[in-house]
């Protein structure tokens, strides 16, 4: 039977035992609802979930680890001199009896003992279905005959009932943990087989990336180096001219709309920044390098510089455009959130609202403005697509926004989009260069959290 | 006092000049954002009009079906693009050299002779008839058309020669050019030809991940809200809980693309390139926006409501579930909306599973390989032909249309659904 088969019977069954378990709490208070501890509906989803829940986590597991037995029982009945071959070869004979038994064309001739062991193959596959299939109806029918057997008027259903739901949402809120170790350990995993070939200091200090694998040692591309110095020079040439564009037009924009502007300008600009925000990074990187660039190159070319095609400017550029509303939300709460008090005592003194801004609230409000630049350069470094799109790859160590330089992100992207083989090096290069990323976000993220917190005003 | 008056003018005007630069930045950044859409709708409407040309096609009965029997097969297979040849040799019989006559098929766009082929297996009967039939130019007669390339400059620097830009004149003068409404943008899928690329593919590819990333995401995101937000003790696990949502929240997305890569296609073995590999990263992406808007709007329920009816009996699950899920749900649906408009435009963490392949076929499920709209327009902005690039430009406003329908729907359900306490 097939899972999908499974399932739906499993359906039907606890439909049934829903209706069975209502049915019985009513029979044993004898029709009076009075009587029962909870609501006749708790009965019939005690019912339900212990039909239901043993035999679908008995098909979760089933589902993970069948491929493993299948293939241990499929080792054990190969010939010897198959068995004592590499892990690769190994994985080509399994292709091998897998497309006979599922009739596809094969690489290389039928060998006899290829053919017994796709019927072996086939044999133990259905003996695992049939298995499967009777073990998940027989629990589905025990939990049934269990909870029916434990219902009666007395029994404190509600409460069994919603301890399950409250596991289950406690799981949920695991799944947050999971992906983050998820995310922790992939990269790592993949980051610890890239520096067992590629020495981490190597990698980290390196003033040349030229990430090339050659498969023998004579070949061209030999000479490959993995030194990520002049990634990240890129990316924080990139990071800092964006920087340089969203910190003060983001930081003017949330004070004049906090301090100057009305409440109608306020309606009609605030939506429109969110608009800013609101668009997607390819569309900007699209825009940087459809019109931006070459306009950079045009107007380079008149006044007498050299600007480079896929300059880091043009790039550095838009994705200041694109964090001008991020800074700008962030200022705002912040610039808020400091009381009037301040700003009433200041007036008082005299003072013109921009000095009051300048020499009151800004300092009032620093903390939360640091906080917020800090996310906002870890959201510029980890920006890919107007990278990916506008600036180019080639792996300058400069600090002229003019050239071309290339970020981390765009490496990411070029080393597993094209089509390299998993284990070389050039592909975990990738994941090493994942795990440099998220390592020095999640510690901007951290710093910026606890600026924040020690150095807030606590006001009332 | 004398002091301060005399300071007093340098400080106005230094207060007019701040409130200057503060209405600069403003005024800068929406133009910003004005000259952004327009320079991508002034390069992408003319992407909704194609270039035809009208062929007056005789159905040769020897060249499609020589038996006479009218059988489909025969039909199917016959040689539409030496029709399309030959119907073009008759509207220019001056035509004679090889080379010549190469430059004059050249004008229509290679898919023309399918156009024939549609024709004669939907209407057998039009075998041995003459009708005219309207086919797509090719993209540098479409660039011609349009007005996007020039006609002067030196022969071989052009992409359409003199002799070629003669009979165009001279289709011109007939009325046999025309700029109809290019309905193939919206039904075809990808194609290397941009005269038949179309997004349908990459939208209904977009639509699958979508569904599959609303599916898995809220009812996760809005049980652990729950649970963080009503159930949870407050100690050291729900802490370490909550501040891996933020860090999440602030993760780039091209690791998520890697942890899908390494996890999801590597240990688990799932295909690459579906919308069910791609909804699960973006699943994972947007769980934590979810989780923190709906906190927010459970938090914003006032305790009166909570209090009433634990104090008419119902116990704390019942309270949560009839009384204050119901009354929080327009904020939360709100937060998956917007949600999902984040998850619209992602590409990043897409490229890295492997959405970024050429796939022609329009996808029908979530397991049949896709690849997403900003992806699509990913591909086609590396693409050299001048054609792509209004068909970028034009791709990504129906990306920006679809973007400004989900925030206005999101816009419109706080505004009628939420209430203020």
């Amino acid at each position: 039977m097939q899972v999908s088969t499974i399932l739906a019977v499993l359906l039907v069954l606890s439909s049934i035992s829903y209706l069975a378990g209502r049915r019985r709490s009513l029979a044993t208070a004898g029709g009076k609802i009075r009587l029962l501890h909870s609501l006749p509906g708790y009965y019939g989803f005690y019912a339900a979930i212990w039909c239901a829940i043993p035999a679908l986590l008995l098909l979760g597991l089933w589902q993970a680890f069948e491929g493993s037995i299948i293939t241990g029982l499929l080792i054990a009945g190969l010939p010897e001199e198959l068995k004592a071959l590499s892990p690769a070869r190994l994985q080509f004979v399994f292709n091998d009896i897998k497309n006979i038994a599922d009739g596809n064309i094969v690489a290389g001739a039928l060998k006899p003992h290829l053919q017994a062991a796709a019927a072996h193959y086939t044999h133990v596959k259905h003996i695992s279905e049939m298995a499967l299939a009777a073990l998940a109806l027989a629990l589905a029918v025990a939990g049934m005959g269990f909870a029916l057997r434990a219902i009666h008027a007395d029994h404190r259903a509600r409460n069994k009932v919603e301890g399950m739901v409250k596991i289950l949402l406690m799981a949920c809120s695991t799944i947050a943990i999971f992906t983050t170790i998820g995310i922790v350990l992939s990269v790592l995993f993949e980051a610890v087989r890239f520096f067992r070939v590629i020495p981490f200091t190597d990698f980290l200090f390196g003033l040349e990336w030229s990430p090339q694998m050659a498969i023998r040692s004579d070949q061209v591309g030999a000479s490959g180096a993995f030194g990520a110095v002049p990634l990240f020079a890129g990316t924080l040439l990139i990071s800092g001219i964006a920087m340089l564009v969203a910190v003060p037009i983001g930081l003017m924009c949330a004070i004049y709309l906090s301090e100057y502007a009305n409440r109608g300008f306020r309606a009609f600009a605030k939506p429109l920044l969110e608009i800013l925000a609101g668009i997607p990074t390819v569309v900007y990187g699209f825009f940087a390098a459809l019109t931006v660039a070459p306009l950079l190159r045009d107007v380079g070319k008149g006044l007498g510089l050299d600007v480079a095609s896929e300059s880091a400017l043009a790039a550095g550029l838009v994705m200041g455009i694109m964090i001008i509303p991020f800074v700008s939300s962030l200022s705002d709460d912040v610039i808020n959130a400091v009381p009037q008090s301040l700003r009433d005592g200041a007036y008082a003194m005299g003072s013109t609202q921009s000095e009051t801004i300048r020499q009151v609230i800004i300092p009032a409000a620093l903390p939360g403005i640091v906080g917020g630049v800090l996310l906002a350069v870890s959201r510029a470094i980890g920006e890919t697509m107007i990278v990916v799109m506008a600036a180019g790859l080639s792996a300058n160590l400069t600090a002229n926004p003019l050239q071309a330089v290339t970020t981390v992100t765009a490496q990411i992207v070029t080393l597993l989009v094209g089509d390299q083989e998993f284990d070389s090096p050039k592909t975990l290069a990738a994941f090493a260069l994942g795990l440099v990323l998220f390592a020095i976000t999640l510690a901007l993220n951290l710093i910026a959290l606890h600026v924040v917190r020690k150095y807030r005003e606590q006001y009332e | 006092m004398d002091k301060v008056r005399a300071s007093l003018a340098k400080r106005y005007a230094k207060e007019r000049r701040f409130r200057v630069l503060g209405r600069l930045a403003i005024y800068a950044s929406l133009s910003f954002l004005v000259i952004l859409l327009s320079s991508i709708v002034a390069n992408g409407y003319t992407a909704f009009q194609q270039t035809f040309i009208r062929l007056d096609v005789h159905f040769d009965q020897q060249l499609l079906d020589p038996e006479g029997m009218g059988r489909r097969e025969a039909l199917a297979d016959a040689d539409y693009s030496g029709l399309l040849k030959k119907t073009l040799r008759e509207m220019f019989p001056e035509v004679r050299e090889r080379r010549d006559q190469r430059a004059l098929y050249a004008l229509v766009s290679p898919g023309a002779s399918y156009v024939l082929r549609e024709k004669v297996l939907s209407d057998p009967g039009l075998v041995g008839k003459t009708q005219a039939v309207w086919v797509t130019g090719d993209d540098d007669v479409d660039m011609l058309i349009k007005g996007h390339t020039e006609r002067d400059g030196p022969e071989n620097e052009r992409r359409l020669k003199d002799n070629q830009l003669g009979w165009i004149d001279g289709l011109l003068e007939k009325g046999a050019i025309q700029k109809q409404f290019n309905l193939a943008f919206f039904t075809s899928g990808d194609s290397r030809e941009p005269g038949s690329a179309g997004i349908k593919g990459a939208l209904m590819g977009s639509v699958f991940t979508l569904v599959v990333t609303l599916l898995l995401s809220f009812p996760i995101g809005v049980a652990t809200a729950i649970y963080l937000e009503e159930f949870a003790p407050k100690n050291r696990w729900t802490d370490l809980i909550e501040v891996n949502i933020n860090n999440l929240a602030a993760v780039p997305s091209i690791v998520f693309g890697l942890l899908g890569l390494a996890v999801f296609i590597n240990f688990m073995g799932l295909p690459r390139s579906v919308p069910l590999v791609g909804g699960l990263v973006l699943a994972l992406m947007t769980l934590p926006i979810i989780i923190i808007s709906g906190r927010a709007a459970l938090k914003s329920v006032p305790p009166s409501i909570r209090e009433a009816a634990l104090a008419v009996g119902a116990s704390k699950m019942q309270t949560v579930a009839h009384h204050v899920l119901p009354l929080a749900m327009p904020g939360m649906l709100t937060g998956t909306i917007i949600g999902m408009a984040h998850a619209l435009g992602e590409t990043a963490p897409l490229l890295m599973i492997g959405m970024v392949a050429f796939i022609v076929d329009v996808p029908t499920g979530a397991l049949d390989p896709a690849t997403v709209l900003p992806v699509q327009i990913y591909l086609w902005a590396d693409s050299p032909e001048r054609a792509f690039v209004e068909r970028t430009s034009a791709a990504i406003m129906v990306l920006l249309v679809f973007l400004v329908i989900m925030n206005a729907a999101a816009v419109i359900l706080r505004k009628r659904f939420e209430r203020r306490w």
